[in-house]
């Protein structure tokens, strides 16, 4: 990808909001809760009802179907769900080279893919969730609040992992957080939602 | 010979219902009045149609036998919205739900007048209106058994179907598994009482035939002749509903819809 671009974007009593990125960037958001964080980035996989343009280079959000641009634009909630009974089972269908690689670099091993779902932290849940999400290779990751249940360290790992994939495949992302100190590490640039609006914060 | 029922004997069996409702309503399992309601509904509609009935089979009128099984069907859809905790807005609940019952029940009895029974004139009333009802009573149980599971389920795991479309899966992907088990859920009846016929239910209408001095071979056979019809009815109307609701669940850009569903605070 080249170009992410959201115009005059409207949802619920939040808007107009535009916003250009690049391949490799990031911007991060933050705000109050409730302000509209989450339904920014519902809207933007299409989840939710809203107005407005959004194009990921000359392909316009509702001229292709859903499923296919969430595949390609793509939600990591506050909260992943997981419905088989094992890991496992929600990466068939992937090749497992990929997965093996992502895996260690978020501080599993490969036998975790046995592992069933009841057991897992919900740390591990994030974790494995981004790696679940990347077997789309999605070209813009959203990012909602993706490290609050991670301890120091494995926030450092899930950074660097999604630093990692931006760079290589290459694509962008839109990262939520309320961890401002995280925000200036990752993002280009932030900015406040406030009122509906998208604010540019220095 | 038939042994007379006196009133002291069904005001027997009508105290065991009032029990269980009491003792339901104790538990607070909380399905008393539509115990009673339907228990009440069952003893007017069979006194009712008892008294029809002799009237009923000797019509000769296709129009009248035609009207009988309109109102027929509309009721069963009816009833079948009924049972629901949550139903579709407006008249899509009913239009599904009827509109599925047609399409197995009235039609599958149509094929079995003129294929196989083939009474003359193929309307006969003492065919076709019991095999209809047959037909619906069952298919009836399947599609409410399957519409209900399919839309509670759906309700309850919003976050796992949101979060497969947050995967990139197509609606009907992101559903599919719920509504397997939905089909599955208005299937295990009609199964069980195949697999149960002979060794543990002699099923009422080849009983009363052999009772009332029908050869039982031929009887058998209509029975099963009934079975498959039946199965057949029901697997055909739980599919178009299943398939129907899960549309509906979704909009055109393969979001969740749940503003088109009503709580049923009555089921």
């Amino acid at each position: 990808m080249h170009l992410f671009k959201i115009k005059k974007l409207h949802f619920l009593h939040c808007g107009p909001i535009s916003l250009q990125l690049k391949a490799t960037e990031i911007i991060g958001i933050s705000g109050a809760s409730g302000s509209g964080k989450s339904r920014l980035l519902r809207a933007l996989a299409d989840l939710d009802e809203h107005q407005g343009d959004i194009q990921l280079d000359d392909m316009n959000q509702q001229h292709i179907d859903a499923h296919l641009w969430r595949q390609k634009v793509a939600l990591l909630s506050a909260e992943t769900s997981w419905w088989f009974d094992t890991v496992g089972e929600h990466f068939s269908g992937f090749s497992g080279a990929h997965i093996n690689k992502q895996l260690k670099s978020l501080g599993f091993s490969a036998d975790c893919l046995g592992w069933s779902i009841a057991r897992l932290s919900s740390g591990e849940r994030q974790r494995l969730g981004l790696i679940r999400l990347l077997q789309n290779q999605p070209d813009v990751l959203l990012l909602d609040e993706p490290t609050a249940n991670l301890d120091r360290h494995n926030t450092g790992l899930f950074e660097n992992t999604v630093m990692e994939y931006l760079h290589a495949r290459p694509a962008c992302a839109i990262w939520v957080s309320h961890d401002d100190e995280q925000l200036q590490r990752v993002c280009k640039e932030k900015h406040i939602i406030e009122n509906g609006e998208l604010i540019h914060a220095d | 010979m038939l042994i007379e029922l006196s009133f002291l004997d069904l005001s027997l069996a009508a105290i065991l219902v009032l029990l269980l409702g009491v003792f339901s309503g104790i538990m607070g399992l909380g399905i008393t009045r539509q115990l009673y309601v339907a228990a009440i509904r069952t003893t007017v509609q069979l006194l009712l149609i008892g008294l029809v009935l002799k009237t009923l089979f000797s019509s000769t009128s296709v129009s009248f036998i035609v009207l009988i099984a309109f109102i027929m069907i509309s009721v069963a859809g009816w009833e079948i919205l009924s049972r629901q905790q949550r139903k579709l807005k407006g008249w899509w609940g009913f239009g599904i739900s009827a509109g599925s019952l047609f399409v197995s029940s009235f039609i599958i009895t149509l094929l079995c007048l003129f294929t196989v029974i083939q009474a003359d004139p193929w309307y006969s009333p003492q065919y076709a209106i019991p095999l209809l009802g047959m037909l619906l009573g069952n298919t009836m149980t399947g599609i409410a058994l399957g519409m209900d599971r399919l839309i509670q389920d759906a309700w309850r795991q919003r976050p796992v179907i949101e979060q497969r479309l947050m995967l990139g899966q197509t609606a009907y992907e992101s559903i599919n598994d719920i509504r397997r088990e939905a089909m599955r859920a208005g299937m295990i009846p009609i199964i069980n009482s195949m697999a149960a016929a002979g060794l543990v239910s002699l099923p009422g209408m080849m009983t009363g035939q052999i009772l009332a001095g029908a050869a039982p071979v031929e009887a058998v056979k209509y029975q099963i002749l009934i079975m498959f019809m039946i199965t057949a009815g029901t697997g055909i109307g739980v599919i178009s509903v299943l398939w129907l609701i899960s549309k509906r669940l979704f909009d055109e850009r393969e979001r969740l819809c749940f503003r088109r569903l009503l709580k049923n605070i009555h089921a």
